[in-house]
């Protein structure tokens, strides 16, 4: 605990205060045209990848679907523009290894208007009506994680939800996508939690939203006075509170703690005390898509970073490679570093052939030199200066771990020093004055664990 | 297109607090307690801590260069382990031995372990350790602080030749012309004459022609400082003084005539200097909260039981060495206790009630299953 927080009092314990970034934070978000190719992959999120229901040649309509599943931890792809099946083959993704996906030829000047999918009544629909219909949506969470939102939302039979959380802290910096969706779809973000309250069997939904963004949190009270006046589901409870603003706050965990003052016992799922956390770009998503009867063909993606010309949010077809977001949004072709995902917790790719999925939050460019101050600077021994313990939002010990990461004693450090609730937020390495890699090293540690439990 | 991409893993962003930032912020703040040093004593002092510091140096790019150690002369560690030194030692130190002491610091206290971080006792008090056990006469010899022409001459013992003994100061100190001089510590004065210093006093050094260091208030501030940008763990000065004064004041109120009150045993001595630059040494202390905690709980009782009950004046320099020995073990049993993982569920400041009026009790209560439960939907 530092002196500060003492006085202060905190939202959740430890944590760190990168400097926030938000280049974007106040340019609305625009539409980004169609690129001559879509690649939409067919494993875009946590689960079984679907299977192609389309054939190559065949002509495809924005919004149709073109994979299918019967898999409850998968969900279905939509056509992200009007075009022709151009190919089924093997292209590269984000994670490294080559993965099946449907190439679409787009065609010329087709409109970005969703032409499939029907305007339903979902009135009077009972909760798994609900979950069914946001299955059939294909939506994951677009908080970055990418898990089918449907199995988020399913309340196991023998637990009982009462409180929807939605994540509205984006605590990663430079990225601005949730941000502006609130303040602009504030009126979808609460349809959408109507939804989400009525497949959950929930009542109370709390929007979580870092008191960085007070015009977001504006918008939403407004939204949910309307809502009020409006007469809808008077039964549910929606509220909105500002939490002060710290770095992993977006971790579900952290949000609970900051919000009701609990820690999600280690292992389980916040559905142990009652609640579903959500993210607010998924329910603002599915409070537009639902009553249309429409599939996630799109997403808003914040392309920024110091190598970016013009930042900004984007709406952007799934599927889009980065080369062509890159070149629109003005990224000079110099030695340079491209991130999906934030800072913090982003994935660097190596190549620009990767196209946007449902589960990216952000594209981050960075110029060569920008971020090359871990390389240029030397690595010394930890001098245990104790900032790591300092800020593992988690509570583990970092110094101890990365120490016995060091001399490849993985096994201890999964069973004495709890490594596997480690999330790997960075904290520990942003904050090392040794320079030390130690989520990194975590990562490996990590894996060679897995690999030990899988012989 | 040949622009290169390159690849890094997260994080991606880096808080720019390096460790020469650190020991340079701990060396800055030293600068004032320098000054008062020297106001205190003249050039002798001045000359103690450049010959000090200067051996300290020389020994750490000795070891750097030879041994292909981590660390280099440039991060500050060892100037800082030279300056701590020289506070500690008697201002008519002969040089050649503080010369000595900043040798044995830093190739016995430090490189011997591995350098910089790898060090398991605060290099500062290993050569400490080494010139008291070696020449202890001379770091017995105090002489009294503010003489008049200290700026002009040397106390005589300062320029002993190397390997010889230094001239006794207590002649030299007769023949100034001012009264009430003593040669003893504070420390000594109480230990073997029974006289007890006033706390204020001691906690200024500006009073008469005592022969004690930089003024503990002077430290303290600096220590404040560097607590208040987090370049010290403000846990171990304040739980070593803390333990120090409650054993302190549980002895005093048992036998007051017998033990000195509190004030004395927190303001005399090095337990200032100790607590706030060199029991904080970030390598040679825990790194866990509680373990500090304890460590410092730990200096400051035997601090007190040292001064005490054994035949020394001074306890600070072992209860750290001590201390030092015992953190990796106070270590292994104040590990932090990970999110979730603490007995209950335990509730702090919570904006809203986690338990809604409209929600019965029973179904809160109901058990959560482990696994990802898969209702039955038909697709």
């Amino acid at each position: 605990m530092k002196i500060s927080s003492f006085f202060r009092g905190e939202a959740f314990q430890r944590g760190i205060h990168p400097p926030s970034q938000k280049l974007t934070a106040n340019t609305p978000i625009r539409r980004l045209p169609f690129a001559p190719r879509l690649v939409v992959p067919l494993s875009q999120h946590i689960g079984k990848p679907p299977r192609a229901i389309v054939r190559v040649g065949q002509e495809v309509v924005r919004g149709q679907p073109i994979a299918r599943t019967d898999d409850w931890l998968s969900i279905p792809h939509h056509a992200p523009a009007s075009g022709i099946v151009e190919a089924i083959e093997l292209r590269p993704s984000a994670r490294g290894p080559w993965a099946t996906a449907i190439v679409i030829r787009v065609h010329p000047g087709s409109s970005q208007e969703d032409l499939w999918g029907e305007a339903r009544d979902l009135s009077a629909a009972s909760g798994q009506d609900i979950l069914q219909a946001i299955w059939d949506t294909g939506m994951v969470g677009l908080g970055g994680a990418a898990f089918p939102t449907h199995a988020k939302l399913s309340v196991p039979k023998q637990a009982k939800a009462h409180t929807l959380v939605v994540n509205g802290c984006e605590c990663e910096p430079y990225l601005t996508c949730d941000h502006r969706v609130m303040v602009e779809e504030a009126d979808h973000l609460i349809t959408g939690i109507h939804f989400a309250l009525r497949a959950t069997g929930a009542l109370r939904a709390i929007i979580g939203v870092e008191d960085n963004k007070p015009e977001a949190i504006d918008m939403i009270d407004a939204a949910i006075a309307r809502n009020k006046a409006s007469g809808r589901h008077p039964e549910h409870e929606i509220f909105v509170e500002a939490v002060p603003t710290k770095y992993p706050q977006g971790s579900e965990k952290m949000l609970l703690m900051a919000l009701f003052g609990v820690e999600v016992p280690a292992g389980a799922l916040p559905i142990s005390l009652g609640m579903v956390v959500n993210n607010v770009g998924t329910l603002a998503a599915l409070g537009r898509l639902l009553p249309l009867g429409q599939g996630l063909t799109e997403r808003v993606v914040t392309v920024t970073g110091p190598g970016v010309a013009r930042p900004g949010d984007y709406r952007v077809p799934l599927g889009t490679p980065l080369k062509f977001i890159l070149d629109y949004a003005g990224a000079p072709a110099e030695s340079r570093q491209v991130i999906l995902g934030g800072p913090m917790m982003g994935q660097s790719i190596p190549t620009l052939d990767i196209p946007i999925t449902k589960g990216v939050s952000g594209v981050l460019v960075f110029r060569g030199d920008d971020i090359s101050f871990r390389e240029r600077h030397r690595i010394y021994p930890c001098i245990k200066c104790g900032e790591c313990v300092e800020s593992c939002p988690m509570g583990l010990n970092p110094s101890q771990l990365g120490m016995l990461a060091g001399k490849r004693d993985y096994e201890l450090m999964g069973e004495q020093y709890h490594l596997g609730d480690c999330f790997e937020c960075g904290c520990c390495t942003y904050v090392c004055p040794s320079n030390i890699p130690l989520v990194q090293q975590f990562r490996i540690a990590k894996q060679m664990l897995r690999e030990r439990a899988a012989k | 297109m040949s622009a290169r991409i390159e690849l890094r893993t997260a994080p991606h962003v880096k808080g720019r607090r390096t460790v020469e930032k650190i020991m340079q912020q701990v060396v800055f703040s030293l600068l004032p307690i320098c000054l008062f040093f020297i106001y205190q004593y003249g050039i002798s002092a001045a000359a103690l801590i450049i010959v000090v510091t200067a051996s300290c140096l020389a020994t750490e790019r000795l070891f750097v260069r030879q041994g292909g150690q981590a660390g280099d002369v440039s991060d500050w560690s060892a100037t800082i382990t030279g300056i701590l030194l020289a506070l500690s030692l008697p201002p008519g130190f002969p040089l050649w031995m503080g010369a000595v002491a900043g040798i044995v610091a830093i190739a016995i206290g430090k490189s011997l372990f591995g350098g910089i971080g790898r060090n398991v006792f605060n290099p500062a008090l290993v050569g400490r350790a080494f010139v008291q056990a070696a020449f202890p006469t001379a770091i017995a010899s105090y002489t009294p602080s503010f003489l008049p022409g200290r700026f002009s001459e040397f106390i005589p013992s300062s320029l002993a030749l190397p390997f010889m003994q230094p001239a006794s100061t207590e002649a030299w100190v007769k023949a100034m012309p001012i009264d009430a001089l003593t040669s003893a510590t504070p420390l000594a004065k109480w230990k073997f004459d029974g006289i007890v210093a006033g706390a204020d006093e001691l906690l200024t050094s500006l009073a008469g022609h005592m022969a004690v260091g930089p003024s503990p208030l002077l430290i303290l501030i600096c220590g404040a400082y560097l607590a208040s940008r987090r370049y010290l763990d403000w846990r171990i000065p304040v739980s070593i003084l803390g333990a120090a004064g409650i054993t302190a004041l549980a002895l005093y109120g048992f036998d007051p005539v017998r033990y000195p009150n509190p004030f004395f045993m927190l303001l005399s001595g090095g337990l200032v200097l100790g607590a706030v630059y060199m029991a904080t040494d970030m390598a040679t202390s825990p790194v866990t909260p509680k373990g500090m905690w304890v460590y410092g709980a730990l200096i400051g009782v035997l601090t007190v039981v040292i001064r005490y009950y054994s035949g020394l004046p001074e306890g600070v320099m072992y209860a750290i060495l001590i201390a030092n020995a015992a953190s990796p073990l106070i270590e292994k049993i104040t590990q932090p206790t990970p999110f979730g993982r603490g007995r209950g569920g335990r509730v702090r400041r919570a904006t809203y009630p986690l338990h809604p009026s409209y929600i019965s009790r029973e179904e809160d209560g109901a058990s959560a299953p482990k696994k990802l439960f898969k209702p039955k939907v038909k697709s």
